[in-house]
């Protein structure tokens, strides 16, 4: 199995072996269920999809995710994968949604830089210039300028698994992860997906 | 259903069980591991608390200072930290505030006298 869906618990520090403190997310990872086994025969390529979460009243569990597998044998609808598919010391791929931060402007949204806010200068946090005149006529395609920021996929490579807790289903991740606490996250492992 | 329970879990066991006792304004000496390649020591740090901060919770924090050649020098030591060993108590001291920043304006003696705790 390549990966688990998550749910983001929030953040804290804690030591490891040699006494360095370490930030961490905390993440409740699993277990997932084996929704539908996707094979060559059937289906062209070979996936295994999980589910996250049960619903009161629907069979369907409330997240699904499709991870692609280099061996699909051996998997059977319904059974269950939970944390001890990863390892301290791994690195992994995380995928969530980023925060939102609503419309904003180009210095928070593309890292423009300002302009003089005292002396005398009246430019403060405005775009610029966005093009030439009569010649295009036009902005260009994919001009950077403000709107909305922020809640759109993200995904982090790299990121270390400090701790395993399998009773609790848990999962201590090195650093930040994409999106807000209670945020659905995927954790990934595997070049294929990666 | 989020469970923030977790996260104090975790906390809790990254906690000292035995927490040495002292307070703002008290002068203490501070052993703290040093790597020097191989070899571990510990080495003291003695000055006073000018600050404690994050409470009961495993983030919890104090910083020592002290007077080196009469330039201020002060350290932050996480109080749950592994590499943070005894805390000696050397003198205790009668303060009326939380956070000692007024020592950092004060010149040659003054800078280090607190009045003595009965």
């Amino acid at each position: 199995m390549n990966g688990l869906i998550g749910r983001k618990i929030g953040m804290t520090q804690v030591y490891d072996k040699e006494g360095r403190l370490i930030p961490v997310t905390v993440i409740e990872a699993g277990p997932c269920v084996v929704n539908q086994v996707k094979t060559m025969e059937k289906d062209g390529y070979r996936a295994v999809q999980i589910g996250f979460m049960k619903q009161k009243k629907k069979e369907k569990p409330l997240h699904l995710k499709e991870f692609k597998a280099d061996k699909v044998e051996g998997i059977v609808k319904g059974q269950e994968f939970k944390v001890d598919i990863f390892a301290e010391g791994e690195r992994i791929k995380v995928s969530g949604t980023s925060i939102g931060k609503g419309t904003q402007g180009t210095v928070k949204r593309h890292h423009f830089h300002r302009g003089d806010m005292a002396h005398g200068s009246k430019f403060h946090r405005l775009p610029g210039s966005i093009g030439a005149g009569t010649t295009p006529g036009r902005v260009l395609k994919g001009m950077r300028m403000a709107g909305r920021m922020g809640n759109e996929a993200v995904s982090q490579k790299n990121v270390l698994i400090v701790k395993i807790d399998l009773e609790k289903n848990m999962i201590l991740l090195k650093g930040a992860v994409p999106g807000c606490d209670n945020a659905i996250v995927v954790l990934n492992k595997g070049k294929k997906n990666g | 259903m989020l469970n923030k329970n977790a996260i104090k879990e975790i906390e809790q066991k990254e906690m000292k069980k035995e927490i040495p006792e002292f307070n703002v304004g008290d002068t203490v000496k501070v052993f703290s591991e040093i790597r020097e390649g191989d070899k571990k020591r510990m080495q003291g740090f003695e000055g006073i608390v000018i600050k404690r901060q994050g409470g009961t919770g495993s983030r919890a924090t104090f910083v020592v200072r002290r007077l080196v050649q009469g330039v201020g020098v002060e350290r932050t030591f996480p109080l749950h930290s592994p590499k943070v060993g005894q805390v000696k108590v050397m003198k205790k001291g009668r303060v009326r505030r939380a956070k000692l920043y007024y020592l950092r304006k004060r010149i040659g003696s003054a800078a280090t006298r607190i009045e003595e705790a009965k």
